[in-house]
Formats: structure tokens, sequence, C-alpha cells
């Protein structure tokens, strides 16, 4: 893979949520090779092109910790929206946070930061002037200056995630030694498929010299 | 209404006298604390709490800046005026395509929402347009210097339950609890995103009121718990263009916030025990940086 990009992310704190915890949310240890597309998306997309991720370096040390907020628990209905247009006025059209709340805690990951090996390759919906070397271009160019679309976070919006692009040839940054042993991080989840009514895909996450190879999306690895 | 063109930071200090900014409800209300520094924190949906609060007590209801996440208090303190009726194309005979459909919901919700449009939200509509991301992103604020969080004990001189005061023969009290942090002067920063800003239609007059919120937001929170806060600096970058011309980490580290008196012992009291500076010369091109307070 010739169009590789390496992309060095840091954050104060971090929350992979695992699906089967989601309520109170817990953590992957690592991020998820989902949550790293949509890094990547955040710097640079077009429908034209897909991020695959290749390899996850975890250069710091795996902590958690726990924190426990007020949340609300519904969503808007989109009839009550129907009905609030048709009559004009946004009255009765509220959510009382003190009558919908719930407290979840969530435990989060502290003072991560990852390098991110990626390729992407072009979809059906590539034009005729969309090339690789195109969007290469583009991702690298605002990668380089700190552009994005949006500020890229780490799995939740409130711990937003620094990134600073590793130029071909730079040497990787060093590992905490206690993420050298090999460790098995269980079943992860890899992506959602959003052509098959957002099925997640999981696969079985092996650490090891603190490098997570990614298997590529359609292969036997990844389980619906 | 046009959406920002540009892209933003910001870095927003507050601090708080003798208050507890942020009740932790795993910790008994205690203040919020980073466990391996003991940091204060302050969480991101507990400045936005504030930030709507403003916005619902500014506007008082004018169009398109109804408050969709609503506290109760708030809404008894205000009369729903009438509500100018939108232009809304009126219901064709057949009926429009479910995403059609989807987006004219977000629309409306964009529209007449300030905080929908400001920070998003999420709407069932089981196709992607039912969900708004919003421009503003904020981050968690964590305190300068750790703070050390004192519980009060106070007392009340009466009781609730006949009960109670029959159990106490007619002494009638009760005792509380208040924890409070002494200083604390707390930063945060966040983001946003004119790219989103551009799908929710958040505009340069919504960037005005925002900025307005975060300085002004204190001034209509006072109660008991939260002792004196008050916004401090809030230092915006803005860049040339949508997507930015610097990384966020470049422009937050470039305002340092150092004691005032290098030799002082004694723990920060007051804001003037701190010195805040920003590294002109460490803002790449592009950037301009503004002081707003």
């Amino acid at each position: 893979m010739g169009y590789g990009v390496k992309l060095l992310v840091w954050g104060e704190r971090a929350c992979f949520t695992r699906p089967e915890m989601k309520v109170e949310r817990v953590s992957y240890d690592v991020i998820t090779p989902s949550a790293a597309r949509g890094i990547l998306d955040a710097i640079h997309w077009k429908p034209a092109i897909r991020w695959n991720i290749d390899r996850i370096h975890v250069l710091k040390p795996i902590r958690f910790e726990s924190i426990r907020r007020n949340e609300v628990g519904g969503k808007v209905s989109p009839a009550s929206v129907t009905k609030a247009m048709k009559a004009g006025s946004t009255a009765g059209l509220a959510n009382y946070v003190d009558e919908d709340r719930q407290q979840r805690a969530a435990t989060i990951l502290r003072d991560v930061a990852y390098v991110i090996e990626a390729h992407f390759e072009l979809t059906p919906k590539a034009g005729a002037d969309d090339s690789i070397g195109k969007h290469l271009d583009i991702f690298n160019r605002r990668a380089r200056k700190g552009q994005c679309f949006q500020m890229p976070c780490m799995g939740v919006r409130e711990f937003p995630a620094n990134f600073q692009l590793l130029e071909d040839g730079a040497a990787l940054p060093d590992k905490h030694e206690s993420l050298l042993p090999e460790r098995d991080l269980g079943w992860m989840l890899h992506d959602i498929d959003f052509d098959r009514s957002m099925t997640p895909r999981f696969f079985r996450a092996q650490m090891s010299g603190g490098v997570i190879e990614v298997p590529p999306w359609h292969s036997e690895e990844i389980k619906a | 209404m046009t959406a920002i063109a540009n892209r933003y930071e910001f870095v927003y200090l507050f601090d708080v006298i003798n208050g507890n900014p942020n009740g932790d409800p795993d910790a008994g209300n205690l203040p919020r604390l980073d466990p391996e520094t003991n940091c204060g924190l302050v969480t991101d949906v507990c400045l936005k709490r504030k930030i709507r609060n403003f916005v619902s007590l500014d506007k008082e209801n004018s169009p398109g800046y109804a408050i969709y996440m609503q506290e109760k208090a708030v809404l008894n303190n205000q009369h729903l005026k009438a509500y100018e009726a939108i232009s809304l194309k009126p219901e064709e005979k057949k009926l429009p395509k479910e995403a059609e459909k989807a987006q004219a919901i977000t629309r409306w919700m964009c529209d007449n929402f300030f905080d929908v449009r400001t920070f998003g939200a999420v709407m069932t509509t089981g196709v992607n347009a039912g969900q708004v991301r919003g421009p503003i992103q904020l981050a968690f604020a964590t305190s300068i210097d750790p703070v050390v969080p004192l519980e009060i004990s106070i007392t009340r001189m009466a009781v609730t339950t006949v009960k109670e005061a029959e159990a106490q023969s007619g002494d009638n009290r009760t005792m509380g609890r208040k924890h409070i942090i002494p200083y604390g002067l707390y930063r945060a920063h966040g983001f946003i995103s004119a790219k989103l800003a551009e799908r929710t239609g958040f505009s340069d007059a919504d960037l005005a009121l925002f900025w307005n919120a975060l300085i002004n937001m204190f001034e209509h929170d006072r109660s008991a718990a939260r002792g004196e806060m008050a916004a401090r600096k809030l230092i915006v970058f803005k860049h040339e263009s949508a997507m930015g011309n610097a990384p966020a980490h470049v422009l937050f580290d470039a305002v340092k916030i150092a004691s005032a008196d290098a030799n002082s012992d004694s723990a920060p009291r007051r804001f003037t025990d701190y010195r805040v500076e920003i590294d002109r010369a460490a803002i790449p091109a592009g950037v301009s940086v503004q002081e707003l307070i």
C-alpha cells in the first residue's frame, strides 16, 4: 500500500464504548477501528473514498477512571416535531431534563495516545476526477496543518482528539513498556456495516508489542 | 441565516470562590475531582446547561431561540409567548419521501431551537438525517491547580416532620452539609466547526450570542451551592479558513497560565494570584486571537 497514512492521535480522556455495556458506559481498552476511522473521517472524507484501518499502535499505559453524569433518557420523537411544525409553535416541544433524568457512570480511559495506520480505497461513488493521489494529498495537507472538518474525538465528543501527521519514514513514538507483552484484548468492534442495516462486526483483537493488526474489512476473521 | 464561515477554538477561564462548581453524583455531591491529579473538573454538559439557561433567559422564547433541553424551573418562570408561525410549505397531497420528510423535520428543529443548532440533538427517525451534530464541541474543564474541597457543616433551625420534632423534644434542629472549594480557577477548551455550522445554520448572530452566554452565564446562575463564580477570560482563536489554519493543540498550548508570584508558597485564592499569558509568537499565520474578556 503506497498510499497509506500514519496519524498520531492523543487526548486526555477517551471512551470507546463497549456495545454490551452502553448504558453505564465502559470503554474498550484501546481505540476501535471504527473510532479510528471516525477520526480520519473528521479530517478528510468524501463519499468517493472509504478509510480502512490497517494497524493501531498503542503508546500509553491503559488506565481507567470513572465519571458519573446526569443524562437524559429520551429522544425527540419525529411525530411530536411534525405536530409542532403543523401548529407552527415550539410550545410543549421540549425535553424536561429533571423529569427524564438518568444518572449514568462511565468508565473511561485516561491519557491515551495512538498511532493509526490506515489507507483508503475508492468506492463506487468515485467520479472521473477522484484519484487516490488527490484525496491522499488533501488528507496529508489538512493533517499537516491541523485542519479538520470537525474536531475529531476519542469516542465521544466531550473528549477531543489532538492529531499530528507522521510523515513518510518518520520514526514511530516509543511505546510504554507495559504494553509490549502479548495481550489478548478479546472480541472488539471492528466497525458497523452500514450496507447491511447497521450490523456490527467484530474481530479478535490481539496486541503484540503494543501493535494491533486490524484484519481487512471483508476478511474471514471478522464476524457479524 | 447564513452560517459562520470560520473555524474557531476558544480557551475559557472561570473561577469559583467558596462554592461547588459541579457536584459529583458518585461522591455525595462533592465537587468533581480528577483522582490522579486532585484537580477539579467541570463536565462539558454542566457548562452547556448554563449556556442553554442563559439563552432562554436572554431570548425569552423569541422565535428561533427556543431551548429544547429545558430545565423545568426555568420554563416555569417564562410565559410562553405567542410564537410566530414559520412559513412552512403546506402539506402536499402526496406524502414526501421519507428522507425528505426527515430532513424537513431536522431543518425545522435547527431553525427553531438554539441548542439543537448549537450542540445538536438526536431524533429517532430511523434515517441518518434525524441526528444533528452541532458545530460547538466542549471538553471537560479542569482546574489549573489541585483543589481541596471542604466540608462545611450547617444547621437548620427547623425540622421537616412532626416525628423528627418529637424525637428532638422540641429542639427542632437538623444538620446539613455543604461542600465547597475555597478557590479554583478552571480552564475549558472549546471547538467550533464551520462545516457543521453550515449544516445546522449556526450563524454569526448565534456565535455572538454564544460568546455573550459564556461571558455572562454565571451572573444568572447564582445559588447557595455555587458560591461566587465568574468568567475570567475568553480567548478566541479565529481561523481564516473554514477548515482551520492550525492544529487546535498548538493554539491551546500558546495560552499559558502560571502563578503570578513564583516565590509564593501560599495556595491561590484569587484570580490575581494567576498570570495568563498568550504566546502570540507561537500562533501560526492565518489565526487571529481575540480576547473577549
